[in-house]
């Protein structure tokens, strides 16, 4: 019998008083694909971080190919035959395919012949694997899924058998995605191991033969895939029945809200964003758009939140609002009944270094009524108002004066929903509502939208995630390099449609 | 959670820092033949010893809270003003404008009229880098760096060519009238039937730079504007988020800033020299940088590093006088210090920080075990 490519044996972790990983084992055989679900905050990070020499177990062996192997750092990691493929890519922007992935494994102090034998091996691998790449193109030019492929290259290059990676298709269009799956089927038909870290239980299903849950640092399951459903999984990573479905009921439509005409947004770089689009949502129901990252829905809806300045029309209740960002911007917004949940908590919605209670009025700290007097603000009146939130929305830990920075994700999120759907705003701008966002807060969160919608008020939701767009929109805008490409309904569409909208595939009879 | 406890980060790590500093100091004077535990007590004795030592520590202090506090706001927006030291300057400018050319009937008037001038001046001369910046994009600390050459040409010219009395050889504008001179601490305390150094200069700008340290507190942790401002620090797209104008921050915090500095000229301007000279901030506006950083941007903190540098300054200058030691050294004592509790915060930092994360370990350990 093979030894597994990867053992580990009772592996813990401690951060001061805070059990990240708790006696972990888990083996994964040669030649196969093994995932890792789990909620954020479950220990799925920190457990590759002590696999690929990030931080070391306070306690656990680790083995490789029967062998126990010490990873002090990722240099050990990477001679033993691990590789890693992180969420947020390493690559030196302004080198090309060629010059990152020969990056830290020069061989001597010249250039020149590394980068030849690079390009030979290179080819090969590129062959061998399906993983077609130009040598020359610069990072910056191309896109993310050919600079995941590098990644992976990059891997290959210096002889991983092990491949990890993490989320990998957070960033991905369906197709790319597709595109990834059928290269880590070739991967694993070449005998490569490869342990796949996702949130999604799509893809736990369609391409893993085993899977592991984690949940709070612990390895609560081991499990065939053949033998598990997503309903299944998805309990056992939260530990209690959850819906997948969002429930709603039909929109019952009102007059516009928000009505956007022929809008354009030209970048500090002088690059035009987007290129002239016109919508419009109607009071009671969710407008939901669609689109891989990057083209052009960040842009609008920070132009529509007043973040950004543009060109174009833009009515609120029927009420023209500037756009050239000289007379209108984030508060004037709101004074106009739009509330906006950022698609960045980190950076837009919240100040990370802010306690709990100074960030639950963030962007409306300056009304009256959090006001002593002219200069000081009152601060007990804005604390009863964070609690309240905090007990309204079951924010946790209930502490208003923990730092922003301390809460999980999902609470984070919490906060800054709590924050603008508590204003009952005419229109709520709502980006990327449940990204890095545990499953039970996903719940959470999406009913409160939806509540809000069948208060009769008019929602804008800008998502990647396709089926979050699916499961809460009432019409479907899919924007492709700065424009509108079509208008679906929800029930007479499918992803694969959707996804050729975004790849900027257009159907018959639509212009472009 | 925090790394470690708030005594250890502000008490502990300056201290560690500061004893480091004083180890390399011993050395470099046991080096050129001389006793460190001789320097060190007439160092302290020197700052320390007397009312009148006492006198010149917290006049050097108050300098230094002034530029301390100046350099604390505009980081709390994450500006960094290297320009106190010219800001300051032309402080003292609106300090002796305003003391020679209105005929005040009293001291508590003109201390206001300056104290207007100094920080109007001071403002002006950090408002044009922070317009700069915000709409130009050029780079603050640059242009504030820039412009205390501006302001050194500047006062140069003006006390040569302009505000020198006539038939005077020193480049320095005349005496302030009688009624300007402020209340030193001699009187301030003769009323109060404590008697106090009469040479000393620490005076009445003292309580003034106690006033705004208060007020500092409150701007950045009471105020809306302090919270505008603290939010733009730490995340401009949040800033733009919330509807708060990156020009108006940037503006703002660097004119309270500048207007601070400026107000500097209250203490060695008006109530030392009584007269405005060449090159009257003496670096001033420089240590205030090594102050806020040592005081960690918060107002308690910057009166207590000010007062520390005060001693260094006072205690500095008696060594110099009383032994062998050449100046210069103590400038490298100084410089030690600064480089300790100012750049090299972190080399100490990090082990603290690490010594309380291992001894937190080490209880929740044994707590368990038990």
């Amino acid at each position: 019998m093979t030894a597994p490519a990867i053992e580990l044996r009772g592996i813990s972790k401690a951060f001061g008083p805070v059990q990240a990983n708790k006696d972990i084992s888990l083996s994964v055989m040669p030649g196969t694909i093994h995932g890792i679900i789990g909620e954020n905050g479950a220990g799925k990070s920190t457990l590759m971080s002590i696999l690929y020499g990030f931080y070391k177990a306070d306690s656990g062996v680790i083995l490789i190919n029967g062998k126990p192997t010490q990873i002090p750092d990722s240099q050990a990691a990477i001679r033993a035959g691990i590789g890693m493929v992180f969420q947020h890519f390493k690559l030196v922007e302004n080198f090309t395919i060629l010059e990152n992935i020969v990056l830290g494994a020069e061989e001597g102090s010249l250039l020149r012949p590394s980068l030849a034998k690079a390009r030979t091996e290179l080819k090969r691998l590129s062959e061998e694997y399906e993983l077609h790449v130009d040598p020359d193109a610069l990072i910056e030019e191309i896109g993310v899924g050919m600079q995941q492929r590098v990644e992976i290259l990059k891997a290959l290059y210096r002889h991983a058998d092990i491949l990890i990676l993490d989320e990998p298709t957070g960033v991905l269009t369906p197709a790319e995605a597709d595109h990834l799956f059928r290269i880590l089927a070739n991967l694993r038909r070449e005998g490569k191991t490869i342990i796949l870290i996702t949130h999604k239980l799509r893809e736990i299903m369609d391409i893993t033969e085993t899977v592991s849950v984690m949940r709070r640092g612990q390895m609560t399951a081991t499990v065939r895939t053949a033998d598990t459903s997503p309903q299944e999984l998805a309990e056992l990573m939260v530990g209690r029945k959850v819906l997948l479905q969002v429930e709603k009921t039909a929109a019952r439509p009102g007059a516009p809200v928000l009505e956007v005409e022929n809008l354009r947004v030209v970048d500090e770089a002088g690059v035009e964003r987007v290129k002239g689009v016109s919508f419009n949502v109607r009071a009671g129901e969710i407008l939901g758009i669609a689109g891989v990252a990057g083209n052009g829905q960040s842009e609008l809806l920070e132009v529509l939140g007043g973040m950004q300045h543009a060109t174009g029309l833009l009515k609120v209740n029927g009420q023209s609002l500037d756009l050239s960002g000289l007379h209108s911007d984030g508060r004037t917004r709101r004074a106009h009944g739009v509330a906006h949940v950022p698609e960045d908590r980190q950076r837009e919605g919240l100040i990370m270094e802010y306690s709990a209670w100074e960030n639950a009025v963030f962007g409306y700290h300056h009304e009256q009524k959090y006001q002593k007097n002219m200069f000081l603000m009152d601060q007990a009146a804005i604390r009863a108002d964070a609690e309240a939130k905090i007990e309204r929305f079951d924010i946790r830990p209930p502490n208003a004066n923990l730092s922003a920075k301390n809460f999980s994700g999902g609470n984070q999120q919490k906060i800054v929903v709590a924050r603008e759907i508590e204003r009952n705003p005419d229109l709520l701008l709502v980006g990327q509502p449940t990204r890095g966002v545990d499953i039970g807060a996903i719940e959470f969160i999406h009913k409160q939208i939806i509540a809000l919608r069948d208060q009769g008020k008019a929602i804008l939701l800008v998502s990647v995630e396709l089926d979050e767009i699916l499961s809460l929109s009432d019409r479907i805008a899919v924007m492709f390099d700065g424009r509108i490409m079509g208008e679906r309904l929800p029930h007479e569409t499918s992803p694969q449609e959707l996804g050729l909208l975004m790849a900027g595939v257009v159907g018959k009879g639509e212009a472009a | 959670m925090e790394k470690m406890p708030k005594w250890a980060d502000v008490l502990l790590v300056p201290l560690i820092s500061l004893l480091l500093a004083g180890v390399l100091s011993a050395l470099v004077i046991l080096a050129i033949g001389e006793s460190p535990g001789k320097a060190l007590w007439i160092m302290i004795d020197g700052a320390m010893g007397s009312k009148y030592n006492w006198g010149y520590t917290l006049y050097y202090a108050t300098n230094f809270i002034f530029t301390g506090l100046a350099v604390a706001v505009a980081f709390h927006a994450r500006m960094f003003n290297i320009g106190g030291e010219g800001q300051a300057m032309l402080g003292g400018l609106g300090v002796a404008l305003a003391c020679t050319y209105i005929p005040w009937p009293h001291w508590s008037l003109a201390i206001l009229g300056a104290g207007v001038a100094s920080a109007a001046f001071g403002a002006l001369w950090a408002v044009i880098p922070a317009w700069l910046q915000a709409k130009r994009g050029s780079h603050i600390v640059i242009t504030t760096i820039m412009f205390n050459f501006i302001a050194s040409a500047l006062l140069n010219y003006l006390l040569v060519e302009v505000l020198k009395p006539k038939g005077s050889m020193e480049p320095a504008t005349g005496k302030f009238p009688e009624a300007t001179h402020l209340p030193n601490f001699h009187d301030m305390l003769a009323p109060l039937g404590i008697s106090f150094s009469r040479g000393a200069p620490a005076n009445v700008s003292f309580i003034i730079a106690l006033l705004a340290c208060v007020f500092v507190w409150l701007l950045i942790w009471r105020s809306r504007l302090g919270y505008e401002m603290r939010a733009f620090g730490h995340s401009e797209p949040a800033a733009r988020y919330a509807g708060i104008n990156p020009t108006k921050m940037i503006v703002i915090s660097m004119t309270i800033s500048g207007a601070l500095a400026g107000m500097m000229a209250l203490n060695n301007v008006m109530g030392e020299a009584e007269r405005l000279v060449l090159n009257a901030t003496e670096g001033a506006g420089f240590i205030g940088i090594a102050v806020a950083l040592m005081g960690r941007n918060h107002p308690l903190g910057v009166v207590l590093a000010a007062i520390l540098f005060g001693a260094l300054y006072q205690g500095g200058a008696i060594l110099a006088q009383d032994t062998d030691i050449p100046v210069q050294l103590v400038l490298v004592i100084q410089a030690l210090v600064i480089l300790f509790t100012g750049a090299l915060d972190n080399m100490v930092r990090m082990p603290v920080e690490k010594f309380f994360l291992a001894r937190r370990l080490g209880a929740a350990k044994a707590k368990k075990e038990a």
